[in-house]
């Protein structure tokens, strides 16, 4: 691992035109025949050959949607499990924000970075899906305003959250370009846009969810619970979490270079106190599943073959990385508390798939299996998002540290407090 | 801090009072039961259908779809369809084959309707729930939420319509009835308002104790249907589903629904007062 100091310079220097910049920022950085650009781009290009088809010869030609199984992987994988990874940031900025625990600041702007990429991608492919994507645009302008729909709640938090999201990761975007005035107001605004997204996250994230109430009578009884919203931002707290610490093992790794040496010797710290964290939620969240199959007598199903699909979901995808996790933070191993953070993302793929296709009309003789092409454009999106997010990383200040004058901001903001407490204090005294 | 957590508590009962004001019943579905009995619906008597097929036959006349390829047939389960929006099935049964029509049931509180984030699907005043074009944008939510699997969505297309039975909706503003009821030679399918109907289908059950099961299907169903039934053998034995519970499906998500103003009103003021009190450097002035 290399843990040198990057040599590249960051960010538009004083006196660089802006454009001039911008238009050399958009030059690819860095070598192009990684491993990982060799798998990924003929994916990205086989997905976007396929998008074009899907929009030319319809959802039929390119799915195994059905009228039986209207919603596939692009719904179950792509929105339902993208959006509880993205869970991470706005648990980390409900820590870093409203408790102040400065410990994990240093990682607030990449996770937020990632969710914000995440929703953007993840619940973009929901265009993909919809059959009619021309009308998207219905229920956001006010003539078709379905209110009495979840769905309608789940798409405006989606586009509310992507906003105060893109708030929240704007200051690293101003000082990329430079841009110190703007970069001192988009700051006054973070705090405001990190308490609204995360009541739009606890909203939207147990939305997607209350989704799934209204098909009662085709999920699977060990699955359908009156508590699928709780248990899904219960779940969506560990989600996040776990790719979080996946997120940042491999950019310590793939970006190490960039990383302030300090913050390297903090990320054990980090991860072990994520690790606790994530144990704690799962805790929460294996008890709660547990009082719901106890209230939902469906003891006898256990011993089915879904039952036995729901005792591999529930022990080897929670129970066992929450004790992983524990005994991970433990003995502080990062390589633990990574297997732990990787067997509870899979866990949670599981999760939302079994809710929304696996056990969705599980006696149905001809059940749903995503084709090629779904699981092509759905790898497609993924790895546009990890190109999106390396685009980035490669160019603002999201590894490495501000620039000194936008600290030089933040110290100015942080400051005035006790001042306007005292001429509020004058004022007084002299009226 | 005396007066900001005076400040915050006053915040948080502005929220609450708020949140009350906001009154969710207003803005989220209606879930009260209500009248129905002069809404307009269908009764279908299993116990007098032949078979025949006139129905599907003016169906695909009236909505300019091809003529049915296919017959009922016992053992082999006919559905609806993006160019079938009624179809008859032949059931073995204990007693005779009986011949089942099946189309939307056009229910009182429709799942479909509340899971439409477009308003497309649109509950009639006068009873049909009904599709429209120019608002949906083709999520499938419908099909998800509709307990008996009746919309349909025209995959193959790239301008794809959600497809079902709308009662001939546009047909009865001309005094018309549904095509279906027209067409029965058999006066298998009544058309009229919901009251009526149950009426007479009570009326049948009485007279005729021994040909019916004592129990309408639709009258209770998910909050009830617009479109009931009456059979000699019990409903089950007719694949109906017989487990879908009397709640209307708008029920299932008024809790959650009810539960964001709520959220978003106290969040924030919670949010903003743990973050006060986390404050640096402030422990002296407790």
């Amino acid at each position: 691992m290399n843990t040198t100091p990057t040599t590249r310079s960051f960010g538009r220097a004083v006196g660089q035109d802006l454009w001039p910049f911008i238009k050399s920022e958009l030059k690819p950085k860095g070598k192009l025949l990684t491993p990982f650009n060799i798998i990924s781009a003929p994916v990205i290009l086989l997905g976007l050959a396929l998008i074009v088809l899907r929009f030319t010869k319809g959802l039929g030609a390119t799915t195994n949607l059905n009228q039986e199984f209207p919603w596939g992987i692009w719904i179950g994988f792509d929105v339902v499990t993208g959006v509880a990874f993205a869970a991470g940031a706005y648990t980390l900025t409900f820590l870093v924000y409203v408790l102040r625990m400065e410990k994990y600041h240093s990682i607030v702007r990449a996770t937020v970075l990632n969710g914000f990429l995440a929703y953007v991608f993840y619940a973009g492919a929901l265009a993909l899906d919809v059959g009619r994507p021309w009308k998207m645009i219905n229920p956001i302008i006010g003539n078709s305003f379905g209110i009495s729909s979840v769905l309608f709640l789940v798409a405006w938090h989606f586009l509310l959250y992507m906003i105060a999201q893109f708030i929240e990761f704007s200051p690293a975007i101003a000082e990329w370009l430079g841009l110190r005035r703007l970069r001192k107001i988009l700051s006054t605004l973070t705090v405001g846009a990190v308490i609204f997204g995360i009541c739009l996250s606890l909203l939207h994230q147990s939305g997607l969810g209350a989704l799934f109430l209204l098909a009662a009578a085709k999920i699977h009884p060990l699955w359908y619970t009156e508590y699928i919203p709780v248990l899904f931002v219960v779940s969506s707290v560990f989600a996040g979490m776990s790719i979080v610490i996946i997120e940042g093992s491999i950019s310590h790794r793939v970006f190490g270079n960039m990383i302030d040496p300090k913050h390297h010797a903090e990320h054990t710290d980090i991860l072990v106190g994520l690790g606790r964290l994530a144990a704690v939620a799962m805790f929460v969240y294996f008890f709660l599943k547990v009082l719901v199959l106890i209230h939902g007598l469906h003891f006898d199903l256990l011993n089915t073959p879904m039952g036995h699909i729901y005792l591999i979901e529930m022990v080897g995808f929670v129970l066992f990385p929450m004790l992983l996790f524990i005994y991970g933070a433990q003995i502080r191993n990062k390589n633990v508390l990574l297997s732990a953070a990787i067997i509870s993302a899979l866990g949670i793929i599981f999760n939302r798939l079994n809710i929304s296709v696996i056990a969705f009309k599980w006696d149905v003789p001809m059940h749903y299996v995503p084709s090629w092409m779904e699981i092509v454009i759905t790898l497609a999106v993924v790895f546009g998002e990890i190109w999106a997010f390396r685009w980035a990383v490669n160019r603002m200040p999201v590894f490495v540290d501000s620039p000194a004058w936008a600290k030089q901001i933040d110290k100015e903001l942080a400051e005035p407090q006790p001042a306007v407490q005292e001429i509020g204090l004058k004022d007084k005294q002299i009226a | 801090m005396k007066t900001t957590r005076r400040e915050l508590l006053k915040l948080t009962g502005l929220a609450a009072s708020a949140s009350l004001l906001l009154g969710p019943d207003k803005a989220f579905a209606r879930t009260v039961q209500r009248d129905t009995s002069t809404q307009v619906g269908m009764l279908v008597d299993t116990t007098r259908c032949i078979g025949c097929q006139s129905c599907e036959i003016a169906c695909s006349e009236a909505n300019g779809l091809p003529p049915p390829t296919d017959k009922p047939n016992a053992g082999q389960r006919r559905t609806t369809g993006i160019d079938a929006y009624t179809v008859v099935n032949e059931i073995e049964s204990e007693k005779s084959n009986i011949f089942c029509k099946t189309q939307c049931m056009h229910c009182d509180q429709p799942a479909c309707v509340s899971a439409c984030i477009t308003n497309a699907m649109y509950k009639t005043p006068e009873g049909p729930v009904i599709w429209r074009e120019n608002k949906c944008m083709g999520c499938r939510y419908c099909m998800l939420a509709c307990p008996f699997d009746v919309p349909k969505f025209e995959y193959e297309s790239i301008n794809p319509r959600i497809r079902k039975c709308i009662l001939c909706y546009d047909r009865l503003g001309d005094g018309k009835q549904p095509a279906c009821v027209e067409a029965c030679p058999q006066e298998a399918v009544q058309y009229g308002r919901r009251g009526d109907l149950l009426d007479i289908a009570r009326k049948r059950i009485a007279d005729h104790p021994a040909q019916y099961v004592h129990n309408i299907y639709g009258e209770n169903e998910v909050g009830g249907t617009n479109v009931l039934y009456l059979s000699s053998v019990p409903f089950e034995q007719l694949g109906f589903k017989t487990d879908l519970g009397t709640v209307a499906y708008p029920e299932f998500t008024k809790t959650f629904l009810y539960s964001v103003p709520l959220v978003l009103l106290l969040g924030p003021a919670f949010m903003a007062g743990l973050r006060h009190a986390t404050r640096p450097g402030d422990d002296k002035s407790h």
